[in-house]
This record gives structure tokens, C-alpha cells and sequence, in this order.
């Protein structure tokens, strides 16, 4: 196993270096695209990049990797956010 | 060829200049910094085009060479005592990131007591480090040891850092006459290296250094061990060729004097080798068959070469020019687990001697010798303090 | 300033990262990455950015990354930088440092860069404690704030690490906030541009560490600055100027009451309490202090030195 490591601990680009951190979360934010005025700023503010930019000028949450943190909820300026508990 | 009359820092300074180092990153400590003052020398005039980092402590001239290193360029520092165990985090670093960088250390004992006078202390201090430890005798040795360094060092089956060990003011500041090879012999022994896939490229990024979880932390060691037995070979592999580039090599990993009919060998590093060899040859003189090995690495270990090298010896006389509190020789230590499981065993005395700069002339050795011959006749070996007033 | 529009879509740092939900130094990594387009490469000593990039064989940072041991981050840098000039690669060296690497244990690393005026720009993200070790004070940790080697309240006041850089005379020093990550793009963008020593001190409100829900993190590092808490300036060769929100507060009575930026972190909690008074009156001390040397230096023009 030793011969199939590289030299040292180099590590390479990837989403998911913890793994998927969508499992982390107790909350999810949903978003209301009837009152979303694509201002951006929930993809602004996450700390994660999980708000991806949609080709049509809509976001969308990647919930592969979205903590729940609600930074996005909050700062969202008409509340288009809304965080909803996890049925688990 | 050259010939000029050079200290031990000056040779090695030379060394670096032949070895077109790119990156030099400088601390004064005596009894290093006529090395760094020298390449600045260099530099200045444009004799040697390199960047000259003056950091502001030795931590952060370790970390220089490590970033210059990783960034693809050939590094070097200097230092000494006090600025090697500052600098020991550092030092750990450089070989687990696994960079070819080149160290000289100009050894100095450690404080407290304060004192500037040699021994090996600083560098035995970092003889877990993963760093290979090369000790030079002479002037001449020193400044080829540079060169030979970076060839074992960028080894693509080594990739580990070297320490060039030269006595404190015993080698670096005493004048020797240096053959000087022409720079085109250099750059034919020691391309210049073309950045290798693990070092940073901003079109292929990597994170380097991560964390290693402990299902993968353990093999990342063990192929720092596995460079250590690659390095043992090419250490004598690249010594040979050097002879061939430059009209002289030294043995490889071990120096053996008036070994192969010897009944009593002295153990050494270092360049009081020289007052050793001169002993061994009036010894001779009264009929005792005296030969001295003289370790050029300690790392990696030369186990093998050493058992060699002991062959035919009824006793072995360790002289180790640095303590271990509680142990207390290391060397000793060391040469006896590399002769333990063989079947005839030489009688082993070791001797802790210098320590601090004292003198030891070659008339010491010879009672070194007559010492171990008497422990020889008693049947025991141990450990003696030797010249303690 | 730049609009979020403008800013690149790519992401430098990628996610699925192991930050805690709600970390500043992921939205500052996200924004460095933003500002300089790629193209970089990152210096991370010992710290929480060590712990977000997770574990080998897996990385978030698109731009190549050394990391190194705690002190080591401007002379590692200083040595990676002069290896790429002699490679004639052009790449930005960014030390990405927290508060702990920076003013304790990195300082004299970081004042031998400066005053060598290495050309790397280093980046403090300061969120006011060695957070990555569980919560512990640091010499950013602000005066009467709760940690664990601080049970009862810091009682020293915290250093002012963007002040000690500019002592340095190096070319651009700035303060900036993740609350306000354009104005901080902008700061990254002119410091890149610039050759020298260059040092953002970035605020980093950490929802773990000053007892806050992750959700607020933002909010919580916009009322820094409405209070005067945090202070946003930049000092281009040597001339000190307020940015952003900050400029309309040199005027004490326009900002909020420091309470309200106090009150929504549990580090601060015992801070309102009656018995504690004194320590209160302290930090706002404090935080008067740091707006009274600005308004010192703007009436000499904004000269510091």
C-alpha cells in the first residue's frame, strides 16, 4: 500500500474533502423562486458554495453539501429562504 | 584545476557556488556565519545568481528552504548549536516533505554552559530528524561533500535533505590547501534538476502537507525509511562517481584506515579522524596494529559497511564527541546494535571525549588505544569519560 | 467596487469541506479565491484552515497549497515566492493565517517578511481566539471575551496586528470583514496588484468559538463594524484612509451601541451582567482607544508615521 502513495501527503482537488457534509446538517433552506429576485447574495454569502448559480440566473441549493448553516436564510433580503427541519 | 587555501567555511561556501544553489537563506551563529557571509560575498558580486534571503531567525531559515524547495528551487542553509535546535520543528519538516535540501552544519556544542567550541551534540540532536548526516574530515571533503549532497538529496529514489557536519573552528576555520573543480565539471555531476511532479505548479494544483489520517500516516514514514536504504547505496554510488569526475572519493559511507589487518579499530566522526589516523600510524610503528573507521554518515546508519569494516578486529575503541545524558554515548549505542548479532563480536569501549572543545591530540588517541587494549586483557567493555578533569 | 455579478462563478475553494456550518474562513477563502480568479498559490500554517482542507488524498483548494508548521507561514512564503521568480512563474504567494499564526506565534516570522518587504500578500483571518484548538485566547482576542484559557474574561487588550504591519512602512496594509466580502475582494484585487509586502487583517466572526448560531455569522460581523468594534481602513504607502460603512463612523454618536453587537455572542454574555461593569466599561475603552488613534492619524493627513 505504501508503493501506491505518492511521496508525501499531497492531496488533489475534489469536492467532499470531509465527505458528504449534507449529512451534517438538522435544517435545510428551501428557497421560494415566486419571491427570489436572483440577487445573489445567498450564493454571495455561503460559506460552503453550496448556492450554485443556475444557467437561467436562478440559484440552487447543492444539498450534497449544504450544512444548514442558514447563513443564506438570514441574509437573504425578502426572506425567500426559509430553513425547514430535517425529517430524518 | 584550482588549487587555493581555504577554511572549512570557505570550501563550503566554494561548494555551494560550484552546486549553483538558487536560494540561500542566511542566519548568523558562530561558528557557521563566515559560511552565509561568504555567499553573500557571492552574491553581491554576482559570482553566484541566487536569491539571499536574510531571514530573522533560524526557524524561519529552515522555512524559507522549505517553501524555495517546494517551489522547485535548490536550496541551501548554514548553522550551528543553538540555531539547529531552534530550528529543529523545521528541520522535521523539510524531510517529511521530503526536499532535496542541503544543510551545513558547523558543529558547536550546546548551552547552557554557554560555549562556542565544538562538538556533536547540535547534530546528533536531530539524528531522528529523517535528514541523511554526512560529516566531513578536511577542507577538501567538505566543500566536494556539498556538491555530492545535492547529487544524493535529488535522488528521485532518495528525496531526503543532507547535513554537511564540519567541526566548529577545528575544520571551519582552519586553512587547508582545496583543489578547486572547474564549474563545467560540477554542472556535468550535478545538473541542474528539472522540477519533478511534486513540486508546486500552478497549472496542476495540489495541496501539499495535509492531514494524514492514521490508515495512511504510518506508510508515508515508512517510505522515508525505505529512502534511508535507498540512500545508503547511493551515497557510495555517487562518492565512486565523484571520483571519477574529480580524481578523489572517500569511501562511500565509511573512511577505513589501516583497517584490513587491524586488531583494533577506532570508531569516529568527524575531523579529529586526522589525530586518530596520525596515532594509529605511531602505534604501528611500536607493532600494534591500529586502524581507524571513520563514519562519513551516520545517516543512514552504515551497519553493514561497519561490520565490514570491524572484521578481524579484537576490540573496538568508540570515541564520541557528544553525550546523551542517561545513555550516555549514543554513538556507542548505535555501533554496538549494528555488531550485536553477529556471531564474533569485537570487545567495545566507549569513550566520551571533546566535549565542549576540549582538546584531544593524538597522543590521546593512543591512550584511547591503550585503554581499550587493557579493557581488551579485563574481558570488559563499557563506557568511560575520557581527559575529565 | 466590484458587484456580485462581476465576480467569477468558479469556485477556488470547493465544497464539502470540513469546516463547521457557518465559518468565516470558508466565505474568505471562497472570496479570495473570487478576487484573484485563480492563479495563486496559498501558504496555510496550523490553524483551522489546516483542519477545513480535510484529510489526504482529498483537497477543497483549487490553487496549489503548501502547508506548513504554526510559525513558519511569511518565511515559507518568502522562500516559495523568490523559488517561482526564479522559475519565471508570475503566481501571487497568499499566506492564509489565523489570528493565533499571525500575532502570537507567526509574528516574527511575519515581521522579518515585512520588513524584507517580500513580495507575497498575507492574509490574516482573524477570528480573535485559537479557535482550531478548542476556543483559546490569543493576542487578537478582544478585552472581557469569554474563552477557555479566559474563563472570567480576557483582561488585556487585544493587539492591533494591521498597526504593527504598517510600522513595517510596507506598501499596502488594509482591515476588512467577511460581512462585507466585496469590499474585501477589492482590498485583494489592489494589494495583487502592487509589488511588496501587502497584509489584509480579515474579521472572521466564528459562530463556534463566540457562541452565536451559525445562521447569524454574517449579521454578526456587520454589527462589528456598525458598533466601531471593528474597524474597515486601508493605509497605501503610509497614508491611512476609513473604508466602507466605517468612513461614516468616526462620529461615536453615529455608531450603534457596542451592547447590540455584544449581546448576540455568548463570549460576551457575562460582559451585561451588572457585576460586571467595570470589565464592560474597559472593552468600550478600548474600542474608543483604537477610533481615537484614528482620528489622530486623520488629522495629520492621514499620515501614520
Amino acid at each position: 500500500m505504501a508503493s501506491e502513495l505518492p511521496l508525501t501527503a499531497i492531496a488533489v482537488p475534489a469536492k467532499g474533502a470531509a465527505g458528504r457534509t449534507g449529512l451534517w446538517r438538522t435544517e435545510r433552506p428551501v428557497i421560494d423562486y415566486s419571491k427570489c429576485t436572483k440577487c445573489l447574495l445567498c450564493w454571495l454569502y455561503c460559506p460552503e458554495g453550496a448556492v450554485v448559480r443556475r444557467a437561467d440566473g436562478n440559484v440552487e441549493i447543492d444539498y450534497d453539501y449544504c450544512k444548514g448553516c442558514g447563513v443564506c436564510a438570514n441574509e437573504c433580503p425578502i426572506k425567500a429562504i426559509t430553513m425547514v427541519e430535517e425529517v430524518s | 584545476m584550482a588549487r587555493a587555501v581555504l577554511s572549512g567555511n570557505e570550501a563550503v561556501a566554494l561548494g555551494v557556488k560550484l552546486a549553483r544553489v538558487q536560494v540561500v537563506a542566511a542566519y548568523p551563529i558562530t561558528p557557521q556565519t563566515t559560511i552565509v557571509e561568504k555567499i553573500a560575498e557571492y552574491v553581491d558580486k554576482g559570482e553566484l545568481k541566487a536569491r539571499f534571503i536574510t531571514v530573522e531567525s533560524e526557524h524561519s531559515a529552515m522555512a524559507a528552504c522549505i517553501g524555495a524547495a517546494a517551489g522547485g528551487a535548490r536550496a541551501f542553509t548554514a548553522t550551528s548549536s543553538q540555531g539547529l535546535l531552534y530550528m529543529s520543528e523545521m528541520v522535521f519538516w523539510a524531510s517529511g516533505a521530503r526536499l532535496p535540501i542541503v544543510m551545513a552544519i558547523v558543529n558547536r556544542s550546546v548551552a547552557p554552559p554557554w560555549s562556542i567550541w565544538c562538538d556533536h551534540n547540535d547534530a546528533f540532536s536531530q539524528r531522528d530528524a529523517g535528514w541523511i548526516q554526512l560529516w566531513a574530515e578536511s577542507a577538501q571533503e567538505a566543500m566536494d561533500m556539498v556538491i555530492q549532497a545535492y547529487r544524493v538529496a535529488e535522488d528521485e529514489q532518495v528525496l531526503l535533505p543532507v547535513m554537511v557536519n564540519l567541526d566548529g573552528f577545528l575544520l571551519s576555520h582552519a586553512y587547508e590547501p582545496v583543489d578547486v573543480p572547474k564549474q563545467e565539471v560540477v554542472d556535468r555531476f550535478l545538473p541542474q534538476k528539472t522540477p519533478a511532479p511534486y513540486w508546486i505548479d500552478p497549472s496542476n494544483p495540489k495541496s501539499y502537507g495535509t492531514i494524514a489520517a492514521p490508515d495512511t500516516y504510518m506508510e508515508f514514514r515508512y517510505k522515508m525509511q525505505a529512502a534511508m536504504e535507498n540512500a545508503a547505496r547511493i551515497i557510495e554510488e555517487v562518492d565512486e562517481e565523484w571520483g571519477k569526475f574529480a580524481g578523489r572519493s572517500y569511501g562511500g559511507l565509511i573512511e577505513r584506515y589501516r583497517c584490513d589487518d587491524a586488531e583494533i579499530g577506532v570508531v569516529l566522526v568527524g575531523s579529529w579522524a586526522g589525530d586518530a589516523k596520525e596515532a594509529a600510524d605511531e602505534l604501528r610503528k611500536k607493532g600494534l596494529k591500529v586502524g581507524v573507521i571513520r563514519l562519513r554518515a551516520t545517516r543512514p546508519f552504515p551497519a553493514e559497511r561497519l561490520v565490514e569494516a570491524v572484521e578481524g578486529m579484537d576490540a573496538v575503541a568508540v570515541v564520541d564527541r557528544s553525550l546523551s545524558p542517561g545513555l550516555p554515548s549514543v554513538l556507542t549505542a548505535e555501533v554496538k546494535a549494528a555488531l550485536y548479532e553477529r556471531a564474533r563480536r569485537p570487545l567495545i569501549k566507549g569513550f566520551i571525549a571533546g566535549l565542549g572543545g576540549r582538546d584531544v591530540t593524538p597522543l590521546d588517541f593512543a591512550a584511547v588505544v591503550e585503554s581499550t587494549l587493557k579493557s581488551l586483557k579485563e574481558g570488559k567493555g563499557g563506557i568511560v569519560w575520557f581527559g575529565l578533569r | 467596487m466590484v458587484t456580485v455579478r462581476e465576480l467569477p462563478l468558479e469556485e477556488f475553494w470547493l465544497p464539502g469541506h470540513s469546516a463547521c456550518p457557518g465559518c468565516p474562513a470558508a466565505l474568505g477563502l471562497r472570496m479570495l479565491g473570487k478576487a484573484l480568479n485563480g492563479g495563486f498559490i496559498l501558504v496555510v500554517p496550523a490553524g483551522c484552515t489546516t483542519v477545513i482542507q480535510g484529510i489526504y488524498p482529498r483537497t477543497p483548494s483549487r490553487a496549489p497549497l503548501l502547508n506548513i508548521a504554526f510559525a513558519a507561514s511569511a518565511s515559507a512564503a518568502s522562500g516559495l515566492k523568490a523559488a517561482l521568480e526564479l522559475r519565471g512563474l508570475d503566481a501571487p504567494v497568499v499566506v492564509w493565517a489565523g489570528d493565533g499564526g499571525t500575532v502570537d506565534i507567526g509574528l516574527q516570522a511575519l515581521s522579518g517578511a515585512a520588513e524584507r518587504n517580500e513580495d507575497i500578500l498575507y492574509v490574516c483571518y482573524d477570528n480573535e481566539a485559537y479557535q482550531n484548538t478548542g476556543i483559546q485566547r490569543s493576542g487578537s482576542t478582544p478585552r472581557g471575551a469569554w474563552t477557555t484559557t479566559t474563563p472570567s474574561g480576557k483582561r488585556e487588550r487585544r493587539k492591533e496586528a494591521a498597526l504593527i504591519v504598517a510600522a513595517h512602512r510596507v506598501p499596502y496594509v488594509a482591515t476588512a470583514s467577511v460581512a462585507y466580502p466585496l469590499d474585501f475582494v477589492e482590498k485583494v484585487r489592489k494589494a495583487a496588484s502592487i509589488k511588496g509586502f501587502k497584509y489584509i487583517h480579515l474579521h472572521a466572526p466564528c459562530p463556534t468559538g463566540w457562541r452565536f448560531p451559525p445562521s447569524k455569522m454574517v449579521e454578526i460581523g456587520r454589527l462589528a463594524v456598525e458598533t466601531g468594534a471593528w474597524i474597515l481602513y486601508e493605509v497605501e504607502n503610509g497614508v491611512f484612509k476609513l473604508t466602507g460603512r466605517s468612513r461614516a463612523l468616526l462620529d461615536p454618536s453615529r455608531r450603534r451601541p457596542l451592547e447590540d453587537y455584544l449581546r448576540t455572542q455568548g463570549r460576551f454574555a457575562h460582559l451585561l451582567k451588572p457585576e460586571n461593569q467595570e470589565q464592560l466599561e474597559e472593552l468600550k475603552k478600548n474600542v474608543n482607544d483604537a477610533w481615537e488613534t484614528v482620528k489622530t492619524i486623520l488629522e495629520r493627513g492621514g499620515k501614520i508615521f
